[in-house]
């Protein structure tokens, strides 16, 4: 049923080899061992199947994608007796291999061994097991080793052997202990599910952050299920469990039984499950032998199989690639491998050797003790161009290039053809495409040359596709090369990006390479080099047998031109493996204080966090410093160095403003500044409710501002204090409300109330000016309306405010005959105004014109009105004229 | 904007504004007045950790609610803290924050609303605000590009111009590729102009905020005016509440009108009335039915137009009713004879008047600082009297505010230093006898005569440049600097001839309407080649500025 063909296949197409060729046998790719290229130089790794039954069946899609197999490695290991009796576990995505040989074994005499390798068989860490005994590995999606012991304990390892943490799974699972673990994948990271011994199932969804969730029972579930899975549907997990031939889900709140659409009757158990990389697809393997795959929800059938084989297999995994329209699952027993499509015919290899299964995102990757082998469906390019006899536009563009690489005038033939049906930007697009699924350098490289060679004839056509592809495959080839060990299919890099490249090369150590190819891809500096630099560093702290200086010089030689480097995480992990000297030495490098305050805290280096925090500016920075000194140092060494800090100091005390007091006037002490002490205890004086308290607190300050030398501020506290006792005096003697008042409100109460001598007696006593006393006294008496003695007042003596005043605080207070009493006293300069305050045109205009006073007159002009003051008008613009002309 | 509570209603978010000193004690009400199981705390730290006593037991309490707290703006490790200490920061289901640095108030202008911004840096030496500064400018450039030259007058600008080249060390390597907008920054201390807020502001907004203050951009008025007129109804129901307008340029007929000379804003309305008047007319000679149709298109344009003339009439009404008052006539022409240098070291009698009959405290506290930063200080013996005077006057609680004044070198005894004033407004020409309030031709305009310093130096600065006017910026405080940011090659500006250079103002202290008018005046000048785009801690008047700075003790009564 398989048909080799030889690579002159391809070759011997040519224009007259048109018509299809009866022999329906297809060719897909034909690939050279790269490790033992000396034994076959062609030698075929493909399976090719033709399952057109008859003529009239021919327009029908074939019912059998074509699948191939590539040998990715011979693997470096030198494993005694294969992978017999070890727990193996394989990382997707090309990502390292585990071992646990003789996981069983409990005497301490011989110890497990945990084994970690790349995908190429190169040992990375070896280390005896030492903990209980394990019941399952499993990678992460960020490369770490889970080891899921008997107790429920998982312990995480990165891939160089190194411990990083453990956690548990709960109490029910230690105590029931774990039966089946299974490790799965989703968006929200890599979870666990374990079947416990009391046969329920645990579950947590991303073990970075755990949620454990036990899932409710399933009903009439007496031993171990026949076999179980984990789904990710809606956003959850969930599992999926056969007892015998019934099948439930498992969600958060219910088990539902479900039964798949279609499944031959015969089976009496369920014996075997796997969920594609997707989470999209099911298969099924029953007791009968039949192979049943459909969608997960399990709402479609997609095909049926019998694989005429009985007994329960060792590993089965979808083999399907993204967008293809066919199911493909691939079944292990032991030495033998089943294809099972749609169609009722399988595909069966032959296994010298125990083998694993690695499902990936488009095909399965075959692990023996050997070898390391892709199977995969032929991606659709590929078919397209190395078919036999193939017409499609990349084909014959790459016949053109061969012919033309032979000078042959057949080249332009071919080319013609395919120009004639306008297909060229269709047979470059082609040949790149298919240049990215080869694994083989030398094919890429045909492709590619035919590729770059049709664009020529081409204009337009958008050279993005063919750069990014030549791009990605130069990365490809080196991160697939024996020595790294990472076998990516170009649909899983586009998959996994090359930010996640970069962290896998990164937590292999393989900083070089990853700078590589940081710089070759142009990734921006402080997501690529910058990062990988960082890593670098990070791992560089942790070497013991180098001195601080030597380190901290080659770090910070190395990262001196990388931009945005943070240098705290550095100094973080170099405090972290004990050396806090290192770790100062690194933070001076660190250009943002924010990030250096906090960890210099944690080292105790409170001083040089101070100033870091009050570099970077931010307050608040300052502020978590200031409160963590004040709670670690005693207070006299806080003060001292909070002196040293003006700013810091400036902080604290608006801290204390609001929330301590007392510390703020021992920090005025300290600095012997008794101006503010003074202007505390005069703050302090009015939240004070009693009087004698109140003057005992100024008197404080009024002592304070002495010694300040600040005689203005203390010469006023003591006019305060002096105010107060009168204020009391008073009070006490005419029941009249006034401490608290000012001094003006004071006199003007006393006037207000006739206690005239008294007000006099504050006007001498703190020596008010005359001006201000005569307003005060003036206003209070026409508020009272007491025009007899404000007439008295008047007469006095004479006005150091002049008469204005007196006429307009009268008429303000609607008493004109009062007001035209001042008037005559009013000066020269001021008589218009007063004229005009009363309401006297006449008087107004008389005393305008005789001061001949050209501003004056027109401010009578303009308070005339033309009806009733004629004459006046008259008078008042000859004047003007008078006026102006002088 | 210090406080606001956000509520979930249903997918609706609103945000209640509280006045920032009331504080924790509202915005418990109004937690407790929602129905909704999701309560959001805005907080300012600041005001927080001042106010957390009476605040947090009371949230507590109203378990089990959901409380989230997010903080403003910007996440404050003190603040958790003391949430820590009081044991219920575990009852918050959710602690974030809510970044808010540079708030856009209108085309051309941010402002980041710090009230206290000015008081923090020269009196408490406390410069929080200025690190959010420069994380606002480091946030602006992150948006619009690098800005390749700084320029700076003053010890704040000092500081934020070095945490900006800090920060953009830190961020170096995450640049982002944008062609910067900006050419220039400069960032202006306060202190550098002290002169500027304590004047009158001349123009419409800025005399809109002297007198009735916008807050957020909203300002209230009396009713009176805003009176439906109805026949028949003889005025009976007034309305009580005051009327709420929201001020910016969006409103056509507000964005011609509020940089005017408040003398030109009469004019410029009974033109637009005009306008208005006979766009109505048009419908007497819309005859077909095309143009009738077309007429009742703009119906509704037209009829904004006409009830914000009607609005900014009643406004213009308002003001014009203070400022033809004999008071406001007085006390201009003191300070415009102390900003040309009048008897300005001798006690003025305006002043003393003014305080023998007791007028508001800030409008003394303004003109005796005013007197003081046009004379470079006062003599001794006039400062003590005018103390003396003050304290007697209005009570001896305010020496601390005095106290403040001085500090801030508002207020200041005269050294034996010459007072250079009169050198400063020489040279930067900040008195313009022939100012044109109707037709400006230059920003003496704003205040009818002053040009205001701060813009005097922005315009130096973007023409003949700093290099000519050496010897005055030494007499001002602080440092003066210029720094260079690198912009990633390829990414230089290109100027079209004919394109203006964009410059942004930074004031670090607050910045005036009159202030604002004036750079929007030189933007729209048609030689300058220059536009400028305002930015501030906060937008101020003397009245807030002063007040801000005030110490009265009581306030922390119980």
């Amino acid at each position: 049923m398989t048909t080799l063909e030889d690579g002159t296949g391809v070759c011997s197409k040519g224009p007259g080899n048109r018509e299809r060729s009866s022999l329906r046998l297809q060719q897909a790719f034909i690939t050279q061992n790269e490790a033992d290229s000396s034994v076959t130089v062609w030698q075929s790794h493909l399976i090719c199947l033709n399952f057109f039954k008859t003529s009239s069946q021919a327009r029908r899609r074939p019912c059998f994608s074509l699948n191939r197999k590539i040998e990715l490695y011979e693997m470096g290991w030198n494993l005694k007796d294969g992978l017999r009796e070890c727990l193996v576990a394989a990382a997707p995505y090309g990502g390292p291999i585990s071992l646990l040989k003789g996981h069983n074994r409990r005497s301490p005499s011989a110890r497990p061994q945990l084994e970690i390798y790349s995908s190429s068989g190169l040992p990375l860490a070896s280390f005896p097991w030492k903990s209980g005994v394990v019941k399952q590995l499993g990678w992460t999606v960020s490369d770490d080793l889970l080891c899921v012991q008997e107790d429920g304990t998982v312990l995480v390892y990165d891939l160089l052997g190194g411990f990083k943490r453990h956690f548990s799974m709960g109490n029910e699972v230690s105590q029931s202990q774990v039966l089946e673990t299974k490790i799965f994948h989703s968006p929200y990271g890599t979870g666990v599910a374990i079947l416990t011994g009391a046969l329920r199932f645990t579950l947590a969804t991303n073990i970075d952050d755990i949620k454990l969730r036990r899932l409710p029972e399933v009903p009439g579930l007496q031993g171990a299920p026949s076999c179980w899975a984990v789904l990710t549907q809606d956003r959850q997990s969930k599992v999926l469990v056969a007892n015998g031939s019934h099948l439930f889900i498992l969600d958060n709140t219910a088990c539902t039984p479900v039964t798949p659409p279609g499944l031959s009757p015969q089976a009496s158990s369920i014996v075997h499950m796997c969920v594609s990389f997707s989470y999209k697809y099911l298969a099924l393997l029953t007791d009968s032998g039949h192979v049943w795959m459909g969608t997960s929800n399990l709402k479609e059938k997609l095909s049926e199989v019998d694989t005429k084989i009985k007994t329960p297999p060792k590993q089965m995994a979808w083999c399907r690639r993204p967008k293809s329209q066919q199911p493909s699952a691939v079944v292990m027993w032991d030495g033998l491998l089943i294809v099972v499509g749609e169609c009722k015919e399988t595909i069966q290899y032959h296994l010298d050797d125990d083998s694993i299964l690695v499902p990936e995102l488009d095909g399965v990757r075959i692990i023996s003790g050997t070898h390391h082998e892709l199977l995969q469906e032929v991606p659709g390019a590929c078919e397209e161009i190395f078919k036999i006899a193939s017409m499609a536009p990349g084909a014959l563009l790459l016949e053109a290039h061969k012919e033309y690489e032979k000078e042959s005038q057949k080249a332009d033939e071919y080319l013609r053809e395919i120009k004639e049906q306008s297909l060229l930007s269709e047979a470059v697009r082609q040949c790149v495409e298919a240049a990215g699924h080869e694994h083989e350098p030398e094919t890429q490289k045909t492709l590619l040359r035919a590729a770059s060679f049709g664009k020529c004839f081409l204009s337009n056509f958008p050279p993005e596709q063919f750069v990014s592809m030549c791009r990605d495959l130069r990365v490809l080839n080196a991160v697939r090369d024996y020595t790294v060990g990472i076998p990516l299919t170009h649909t899983q890099f586009k998959q996994m990006t090359v930010q996640v490249l970069i962290d896998r090369l990164v937590y292999r150590k393989l900083y070089p390479l990853a700078i590589e190819i940081c710089r070759y891809l142009k990734t921006p500096e402080y997501q690529g080099v910058s990062r990988v630099l960082k890593h670098w560093a990070c791992y560089k702290v942790q070497q013991k047998e180098e001195s601080d200086e030597v380190i901290a010089k080659a770090v910070s030689v190395k990262l001196a031109d990388a931009a945005g480097i943070f240098y705290s995480e550095i100094a973080t992990k170099a405090y972290e493996s004990g050396r806090t000297e290192l770790a100062i030495k690194l933070l001076e490098f660190e250009p943002r204080s924010g990030e250096q305050v906090p960890l210099l805290l944690k080292m105790k280096k409170s001083p040089l966090a101070l100033s870091k925090a009050i570099e970077s500016g931010d307050t608040d920075l300052v502020y978590t410093v200031v409160m963590y000194l004040k709670n670690e140092l005693n207070r006299g060494d806080f003060f001292m160095m909070l002196r040293n800090q003006p700013v810091a100091l400036s902080l604290y005390k608006q801290f204390c403003k609001h929330q301590e007091q007392d510390t703020l006037k021992d920090l005025f002490n300290q600095d012997d500044d008794h101006e503010e002490l003074g202007n505390l205890y005069v703050k302090a004086s009015y939240k004070e409710q009693r009087l004698e308290a109140r003057i005992a607190l100024l008197q404080s300050a009024v002592d304070e501002y002495y010694k300040a030398k600040n005689e203005f501020s203390a010469k006023t506290t003591e006019d305060e204090m002096r105010l107060l006792r009168f204020q009391r005096k008073l009070e006490e003697e005419k029941g009249e409300l006034l401490v608290g008042f000012s001094l003006h409100d004071t006199m003007t109460t006393l006037l207000s109330v006739g206690l005239h001598k008294h007000a006099e007696q504050l006007y001498k006593d703190f020596r008010v000016p005359d001006k201000r006393f005569w307003w005060l006294k003036l206003k209070s008496l026409a508020e009272k309306e007491d025009w007899e003695e404000l007439e008295k007042f008047g007469k006095s003596k004479k006005s150091p405010i002049g008469y204005l005043p007196f006429v307009e605080v009268c008429i303000k207070h609607h008493n004109k005959y009062e007001a035209k009493k001042y008037v005559s006293k009013v000066t020269p300069e001021q008589k218009v105004k007063a004229h005009l305050a009363v309401g006297d045109m006449e008087g107004a205009a008389e005393a305008a014109i005789e001061r001949r006073n050209e501003s004056e007159i027109s401010t009578v002009l303009s308070r005339c009105s033309a009806t009733t003051d004629h004459l006046l008008m008259e008078r008042l613009n000859r004047a003007k004229a008078t006026a102006v002309k002088k | 904007i210090c406080f606001a509570l956000l509520c979930h209603r249903t997918k609706l978010i609103l945000i209640l504004e509280c006045q920032a000193t009331k504080t924790c004690r509202k915005y418990v009400d109004l937690a407790t007045n929602t129905d909704n199981a999701n309560v959001k705390v805005l907080i300012d730290p600041k005001q927080f950790s001042r106010n957390e006593a009476n605040g947090i037991i009371i949230i507590d309490k109203l378990q089990p609610r959901d409380f989230h707290i997010l903080f403003v703006p910007r996440r404050s490790l003190l603040c958790e803290q003391r949430l820590k200490e009081k044991g219920v920061l575990n009852s918050f289901t959710n602690i974030d924050e809510y970044i808010l640095d540079l708030i856009p108030y209108d085309g051309d202008l941010l402002s980041m609303e710090s009230e206290s911004s000015f008081r923090e840096c020269y009196l408490e030496n406390d410069q929080t605000s200025l690190y959010h500064a420069a994380k606002g400018l480091m946030t602006l450039q992150a948006l619009y590009g690098t800005i390749p030259q700084i320029f700076g007058k003053g010890e704040c600008a000092r500081h934020v111009a070095n945490m900006m080249l800090r920060m953009k060390r830190e961020f170096a390597g995450s640049q982002t590729q944008i062609l910067p907008v900006f050419d220039t920054l400069l960032l202006l201390d306060r202190n550098v102009d002290l002169l500027t807020p304590l004047a009158t502001q001349l123009t419409y907004e800025g005399l809109i905020d002297e007198i009735f203050g916008i807050t957020n951009g909203y300002v209230k008025l009396p009713p009176e005016k805003f009176a439906q007129k109805k026949q028949g109804e003889g005025g009976k129901e007034l309305p009580t509440e005051p009327k709420k307008l929201q001020l910016n340029s969006a409103e056509e007929l507000y964005a011609e009108i509020r940089d005017k000379n408040f003398n030109a804003v009469g004019a410029a309305l009974s033109k637009k009335a005009k306008i208005i008047s006979a766009a109505f007319e048009e419908r007497h000679n819309a005859k077909t039915v095309g143009e009738i149709k077309q007429f009742v298109s703009q119906l509704p344009h037209m009829q904004a137009a006409r009830s914000s003339l009607a609005n900014h009439t009643s406004i213009a009404e308002l003001i014009k009713d203070i400022t033809t008052s004999e008071d406001f006539f007085d006390s201009l022409t003191v300070e415009q004879e102390f900003m040309t240098g009048v008897d300005t070291d001798k006690v003025s009698t305006y002043i003393e008047d003014c305080i023998a009959q007791k007028d508001p405290l800030i409008k003394i506290l303004r003109l005796v600082c005013m007197q003081s930063v046009c004379n470079n200080g006062l003599k001794q013996k006039v400062l003590d009297y005018y103390k003396k005077e003050i304290l007697q006057t209005y009570g001896y609680k305010h020496i601390l505010t005095l106290k403040n004044l001085e500090r801030v070198g508002l207020l200041k005894p005269q050294s034996t230093m010459r007072n250079n004033y009169p050198t400063i407004r020489k040279t930067l020409k900040l008195w313009m006898e022939d100012a044109n309030e109707q037709n400006p031709n230059d920003i003496s305009y704003v205040y009818s005569g002053y040009a205001p310093l701060s813009v005097r130096l922005t315009q130096v600065l973007a023409r003949p440049g700093w290099r000519s006017i050496e010897e005055v910026l030494k007499m001002l405080p602080g440092p003066h600097f210029e720094e260079r940011q690198q912009v990633p090659t390829g990414l230089h500006k290109k100027r079209q001839p004919g394109e203006n250079r964009t410059i942004l103002v930074f004031f670090l202290g607050g910045v005036t309407y009159a202030e604002i008018a004036a750079l929007r005046f030189l933007s729209n000048m048609e030689d300058s080649g220059t536009e400028y785009i305002i930015a501030a801690t906060k937008l101020i008047n003397g009245t807030s500025w002063i007040k801000s700075l005030m110490d009265s003790p009581e306030e922390n009564l119980p």
